[in-house]
Parts: structure tokens; sequence; C-alpha cells
């Protein structure tokens, strides 16, 4: 049976699931609902400085947009960090460490960027028995224009500078959250690792507008006929976080620093990419709001089935094993051809008609159809130019590549003798790899 | 003698008025806005969509579909009624499992069709019921044009002429409009005086006027029509039902199975619809099961279909076959009426021979089997009556005992078109087609009469 516990710069958790810093993880009540449900650990909704808490909106917080199917692809938020008093916070945080000492417990802190704020806060902190705390540099949306969340995200210096103190005045171990609203994602992540900072965790939501109200023009979410930005999270995030959390992992500056991956892991599966790529654990959200926190236990089960079928003992088995895989497009085999061929018995016939036709089947999930021929196409025959660019010259004729293929054929419509992953709905395609 | 549900003979009121209620309602109940959008996002709006290929009137079926998906469901209708102007009357009564239903690629992937009738249904009971029209008349032409028949063939004709500025004057034999959407189709599949509201739809478009009880070769003649109006457009029906050539098919309980289906719609009480006890139907088509299922739903106690060949032979699509069996209709096979028996007069059973293939040729084996009925109807096929075009049978010239007409729908007079069940190469009787012909005729009518 597959060993899945975790252990995260230091933090040990029962399995590499945590709640992230969110709605779902904002008082007692809801993080005992998640630890008895079986997370391995929660970053507590975001801490403020002492004082008065801040003070949300009161209409809807959340926008979202759903895939065709009707299950949600992306949600936004607008909601702003904690409007808890930090006592009644602390104080919870610290009856819930007691009464379940094996699940990791984070404290999420967002103060202004001032030494004397985090110096003030984190032996509070720390008096909790927290295992560690995140620095949440990344929340696009309200306190962004209070000088903090992803304001201080999006200048190198700032972090560099805030990790440090955090790591100058307590003992716990500091994981930096990143914003993904930034140029290259490599830059605050070497300053964090500048500045003493023990992880990273990223990606925090992107700034987005889900949609607009075409009867009263307002953005949604709607506050009294206006709207701003929130931020963005769900499935739909999944495939920019992946990229993220790959480029720190594979940079040399910051290589071997510790990742916890968060962005639209919605199943095992998903988890299971983002430590290949690299991430150490991961943290969820949206899954937890949409589904329940129920869903960590298909997760669990999920992973420990792949490991104990692939033969991976460990999560260290696993984590960082398709790192090296991710190159720069420089270094691609030109040579590696790969071609599809077509099961005519399962094919379904949904697609265009010919190969003029083709640029349609880009943006959908691709299917291919053969058309009036009746053989197997001949391959195309290629020829390499010097720069290694390659040039087609010939075409095949009546055969249709639709849908699922489209994958590929997003990329490159008029060129769609690719093959589809193996996991393609398609099941009429049957993918030929191999060296040219 | 046992009364109510079990009376011999044919006898009315079997069941309770909850009961017909019930038994009549909707077969297809219409899809509710969520289940309407669950549905249409499973189509893949196909390039060359096989569907949109496999409908007779060739609707952009992706297209309404998609419409529906994205919260526009008016624009879905026009997109139907651009095609197929009796969209709504298609959506409850087309065999979708022959025709578009059966192409959809779904159904090749996962054996689930999207629904693509009860879409179309969805799509043009909104715009129906919001009584919103999406053509206008072209400026007037002068030309004038008599269509003979008020069914599917002749309302899309007319709807088509109106549309393109001519003045239509439709024939109608019967009191009311709609042919066999209003008098033919089993009550189930069109509930709620739907085909009176389709045909005021249509005819809403202005420049149709329906005169009604004017048959052709009674009240008004083909070569009169022909002289009085710049064209003619004949979409007359069959007017005939096969005989069963069985000895004593004249006793009393013997009865057309169209003229059963007709006085069914027509009833204002159910309750008050005699039927058998015992019902035996000779047929293996659709209006079979029409008048088999119906009859049990009226209450009869024990309905046989007997056809002559195979299952695999029946006109009747797989679907309305599991229907009729679900209803608790027998469907036997391989057997032809002999004799019908009658007791003073009244039927009281039905002698059946066994048959088998001959080669092609169907024989019968000598071995009978006697049924007991009370009411025996013949659902043998109609046939087209000549004697309404009224001498000038010689002129309009007939292929196969229906009206020859070319690609167009031009028939062998001049000025004369004709689509529909009326014609030899009509497609398997369907409404659908009979759209399709009348639409094609009208626009050719249009080309000839503009040109």
């Amino acid at each position: 049976m597959a060993d899945i516990r975790n252990d995260f710069i230091g933090i040990k958790s029962p399995n590499p699931f945590w709640l992230a810093s969110a709605p779902p993880t904002d008082k007692a009540y809801n993080v005992v609902r998640a630890y008895k449900a079986g997370w391995g650990g929660v970053v507590w909704k975001t801490l403020g400085e002492e004082g008065p808490p801040v003070v949300n909106v009161n209409g809807p917080r959340y926008g979202a947009i759903w895939g065709a199917d009707r299950r949600l692809l992306g949600l936004n938020n607008i909601e702003l960090i904690t409007d808890r008093q930090l006592q009644l916070n602390l104080q919870e945080m610290k009856q819930v460490k007691k009464e379940w000492p094996d699940r990791a417990l984070i404290a999420s802190i967002m103060v202004p960027c001032v030494e004397e704020s985090w110096k003030a806060i984190l032996p509070a902190v720390e008096e909790t028995e927290a295992d560690g705390i995140e620095l949440n540099f990344g929340c696009p949306h309200g306190m962004s224009e209070r000088g903090m969340g992803s304001a201080v995200g999006q200048v190198p210096e700032y972090i560099e500078m805030v990790a440090r103190w955090c790591k100058q005045y307590t003992r716990m171990p500091v994981i930096v959250k990143l914003t993904p609203n930034i140029t290259d994602i490599r830059y605050p992540a070497r300053a964090a690792k500048k500045g003493g900072a023990d992880a990273v965790s990223l990606i925090n939501t992107i700034s987005s507008i889900t949609s607009v109200d075409l009867d009263s023009f307002s953005p949604e979410p709607s506050i009294d006929g206006k709207g701003s930005h929130g931020g963005y999270c769900g499935p739909a995030v999944k495939p920019i976080a992946l990229n993220m959390v790959a480029e720190i992992a594979r940079d040399p500056e910051t290589r071997g620093l510790p990742i916890s991956g968060i962005g639209g892991v919605t199943t095992w599966r998903d988890a299971a990419e983002f430590l290949a790529l690299g991430a150490g654990n991961v943290q969820v959200c949206t899954a937890a709001m949409t589904y329940g926190f129920k869903v960590v236990q298909e997760m669990i089960a999920g992973l420990e089935n792949w490991m104990d079928e692939k033969g991976h003992r460990t999560l260290a088995d696993v984590i960082g094993r398709a790192t090296p895989n991710v190159t720069d497009w420089q270094y691609l085999n030109l040579n590696y051809v790969a071609k599809a061929r077509i099961d005519q018995d399962l094919c379904i016939k949904c697609g265009p008609a010919s190969m003029s036709a083709r640029w349609k089947a880009a943006s959908r999930w691709c299917r291919w159809r053969p058309g009036n021929s009746t053989s197997a196409p001949a391959s195309p025959s290629r020829r390499s130019t010097p720069t290694g660019r390659r040039t087609r010259t010939t075409r095949w004729r009546g055969w249709r590549p639709n849908k699922a293929c489209s994958v590929l054929c997003a990329l490159e419509a008029r060129d769609c003798d690719h093959v589809r992953r193996p996991s393609s709905p398609c099941r009429a395609l049957l993918p030929v790899n191999g060296e040219k | 003698m046992a009364e109510g549900q079990f009376k011999t003979g044919i006898a009315a009121a079997r069941l309770s008025p909850a009961q017909y209620a019930e038994n009549f309602s909707d077969l297809h109940p219409p899809l509710d806005h969520h289940e309407a959008l669950v549905e249409a996002d499973r189509c893949y709006f196909c390039y060359d969509a096989p569907c949109m290929q496999a409908c007779p009137t060739s609707i952009d079926i992706p297209l309404f579909i998609r419409q529906i998906a994205t919260g526009n469901p008016l624009g879905s209708a026009k997109t139907i009624f651009d095609q197929n102007i009796l969209g709504g009357m298609c959506a409850r009564v087309c065999p979708v499992e022959t025709l578009c239903e059966e192409a959809c690629v779904r159904e090749a992937a996962e054996g689930k069709p999207v629904q693509i009738g009860r879409l179309q249904r969805y799509a043009t009971d909104e715009a129906m019921q919001r009584g919103r029209q999406f053509y206008e008349r072209a400026a007037p032409t002068g030309k004038t044009i008599a269509v003979v028949g008020a069914g599917p063939a002749g309302l899309a004709a007319a709807h088509r002429l109106a549309r393109h500025g001519h003045d239509v004057t439709v024939y109608e034999a019967r009191p009311k409009s709609g042919g066999l959407n209003e008098y033919g189709i089993a009550a189930y599949k069109s509930t709620d005086d739907f085909a009176r509201a389709e045909v005021d739809y249509v005819t809403a478009i202005g420049g149709i006027t329906v005169l009604n009880g004017k048959a052709l070769g009674r009240d008004i003649h083909l070569d009169q029509l022909a002289r009085d109006f710049d064209a003619v457009f004949l979409g007359m029906g069959l007017a005939g039902v096969n005989a069963l050539r069985a000895d004593g098919e004249d006793a009393d309980g013997v009865a057309n199975a169209v003229d059963f289906i007709s006085e069914l719609r027509q009833a204002s009480d159910l309750a008050g619809l005699p039927v058998g006890r015992r019902v035996v139907v000779i047929g293996g088509g659709m209006t079979a099961i029409d008048a088999a299922v119906q009859s049990k739903l009226l209450g009869a106690e024990e309905v046989t279909i007997c056809y002559r060949r195979g299952q695999e032979h029946m006109n009747a699509s797989e679907f309305e076959q599991d229907l009729a069996a679900a209803n608790g209709v027998t469907i036997r096979h391989w057997m032809q009426p002999k004799r019908v028996i009658a007791e003073g007069g009244r039927v009281s059973a039905i002698e059946l021979e066994y048959t088998a293939l001959d080669g092609d040729r169907l024989t019968g084996t000598g071995e009978t089997l006697t049924l007991a009925a009370d009411q025996v109807f013949k659902a043998i096929g109609q046939s087209f009556v000549p004697a309404a075009l009224n001498g000038s049978g010689a002129v309009v010239e007939l292929e196969r005992g229906r009206i020859k007409v070319d690609a167009e729908g031009r028939t062998s007079m001049p000025k004369v078109w004709a689509g529909g069940d009326c014609v030899a190469d009509a497609r398997e009787d369907l409404t659908v087609a009979a759209v399709a012909a009348g639409r094609d005729a009208a626009e050719s009518i249009h080309r000839a009469l503009m040109g």
C-alpha cells in the first residue's frame, strides 16, 4: 500500500491534501469539519492585523462560469481576508491544533508592508502552535488597493524584504504565496528564496471578470450595479498553475525550493500532476467549495490506487518526476513523428467534410472521421529544412480530423496529422507514436 | 354478462374519466427550460451533421439546438420554420428514431441520441405560444394559386406561396384543416388541439383563404381550377383504404383503422367512444400501431396486431412496436386474414392463416388460427383515389396508382403541381416528407410564375 504521508518543509500531514486559505477555512467549525472529512492540512483564512477587522461586501462575492455539462469550470471571488477579530481566530486555531495534532495547520497572514506590523503579529501566531505561516502576497482584489496582497507579490523586492522579516521574527517555517498576476513567475519565486522563505505556494487567484449582466450592463458579481475584478480559480486555472509550478521547479535559481501547488485541483489526477511537476503537496479550495469537503476522500483513494498500480511507494517517488521533461521548445525533437490512425468501426463520423474546413475543428474537442477514401491515409511526406522547420508537401485527401483532435489542431489547424493523448474522449483514435 | 371494462362486444365508457385523461396525455411531455438546456448541451454541433442530412426538410438541426443552448429559443424556432413551417407537428409525430435521431452521432457513440424531436418541440412551442410570426409577405404579385388539401403538403405549399406574395386559396374536403395532422395522428401525439393551433399559426401570415368542405371532384374540379388560377397544387393525400380481401369483411364490427383514429381524434368525450373488448388489427404500419394502442388505451382488454410478414418487414418503426408492446398490445407475425367469422351479422372472431415466404412470394401454409374478436380494424394501407381528379385522370398521369410528378413536383398537366402522399414518390408517407414536397413545389410554382 502506497504511503502518502506528507512532509512539507518539516510540516507533517497524513496526506498531501491541504485546504487553501479561503472561505472554507474561515473558522474552527469549518476546519474541524474538514479534518473530519480527511483533509491532511488546512491553511487558515488569512489573518489581518489587530484592530477592527475588514468589512466585506454584503452582496454576492462570487462569479462563476460553467461548462456545457453545467459543471463549474471557474470561480471568481471578491471576498477579502478574514472579517473576524484576530484574537478570536488565534484562540480557535490554538484549540483546533491542540485537538488535531496530526494535521497540519498553517496561518495565512496579510498585514501592511511595514516591519512593525509583521513583528507584531508573528509572536501572536506562534502562540497558537500553528505549524507554519503562509504570507498572502497573492490576493488580487480589494486588499491590493490597500498596498497588500498582490500589490506586494508583484514587487520582488517587497517579497524578499517581508520574507526576511518573517524569518527573523519567527521560528515557524515560512511559505510565500505567489500571485500569478505577473509576467514571469520566476522573479517573485527567486525573491522569496533570497529572502529566506522555506517554500512558495502558488498560484493565488487570477484577476478576472467572469461575466457581464447584459440587462444591467454590470460586471458579475454585481454589487449594486457595479463590479470589481475578482480572483479567478477552479479547474480553468489549472493549466496556468501547472506551468508556473514547473517554471519554478526547473529554474536553476530556485531548483529545490519546496512548492505547495495550488490551482484547480479537483481530482487525485490533478494532484498527481502537480506533484509530478515538482509540488511537494497541493492545496485545494474550489473543489471543496463546489463538491464539499468529502472530495478529499476521492483524492486520497485515487492517489493511493494509482501509486500502488505504478509501484510508487512514497510521495517522494512521484514528486518532480515530470520536471525534467519540461523543457524549452528549442530542445524538442523535431524528428519525432506522431500520427493518428482511425478505427473506422469506432468512428462516429461527426467531423467536417473537407480539408479546407479543417480549421473549423480547431476549437473543439477532437474527433477524426474518415472521408471518401476507404484506405488508410498515406503519411504526409515531410522535408526538413536546414533550420529544422518542416514543410508539408502532401495533403491527405478525404481524411477529416475533427473535434477531439482539436487539442492538436487548435495549435496548428492546417496541419492535423498529430496524435491525441490516449485519454482523448475520442474512442476511435489510436495513437501511433515513434521516431521517424 | 360483465359490465364496464370487461363488457363483451363494442362498448363505450370502459374506463373512468381519469383513466382516459391519463391514457391520452402527451406521449412525450414537453421539455421544461432546464431539461431543454441539458439536452441541447449534448449536441456536438457536428459539421455536415448526419441528422440534418437525414431530415427530409433539411432543418439545420445543429444550429437550432445551439440556439436553444445559448438562450435563443425564438431564433431556434425560426431556424426550424425556415425549412419546415410545420416543425411543431413534425416535432411531435416524426419517427425521429428512423430519421434525425437515428443518424445522430451520439446514437452511434452511446446509443443515446440527442432528443432532437423534443428540442424541436421546445423551440417551436416557445414561438407559437408567444404568437411570434417570423415571416412577412412579399409585395403582392397578383398571382393566384389553388391548393387542394389543407394537410401538411398543402399548408406548407400555401405558406411558402403566401410568403412570396401570391394569393392562395386552399380547398379542403373535411370540415377542419390539417389533414392527417387533424384526423390521422394518434391522439397522444398531438394533444391540446395542437393541429388546429398550427393551422392558425401557419395561415396567420395572410394571403391564404381556406375553404373547408370543398372536395375535389364533388365541389371543385381540376380543369376549372386550372382555368381559374395561375397554378394548382394537389395535396389531397390518400382517400382510399385497401380491402382485406377476406371473406365476411362486411360484418358489423369490421372497420377501417383510419376512420377509427379519425373518430377518436374528433371525439369530444373519449368515454363516449365505443371499442371492442377483443380487438384485432390487421396490418404492420404506423396506422396499425396507432389503432391498436389507442384501442388498448380506450379500455380494450385484448388487442392483437396481425401482420402477414415478419417483424423485420413491418413499416412501423421499432419505437412504435415497442410502444405497442409496452401498452399491452400483442403483435403476431406471419399470418394473414382468411375469414371474418360473424354471429348475427356481428364479428365474433377472425380466422387467420399462417404464412411463409416461398422465395420472394408470400404464401399461406394452410395452417389456421382463430382469434376471438368483437372488433377488427383494417390497417393494410391507403390508396389514392384517382376518381377525384374528375375525368382529368387522362391528363394527370399516374404512376403506381398515384400522381406522377417530376423532381420539382410538376405533374403531367400544365400549371398543376402535386406533393405529399398522393404522389408516386412520396417517401414513406411521412408528414415531414409531405411538408418538404409542398414547400419545394411552392418554390417551383414561384419560379414558374415569376420566371
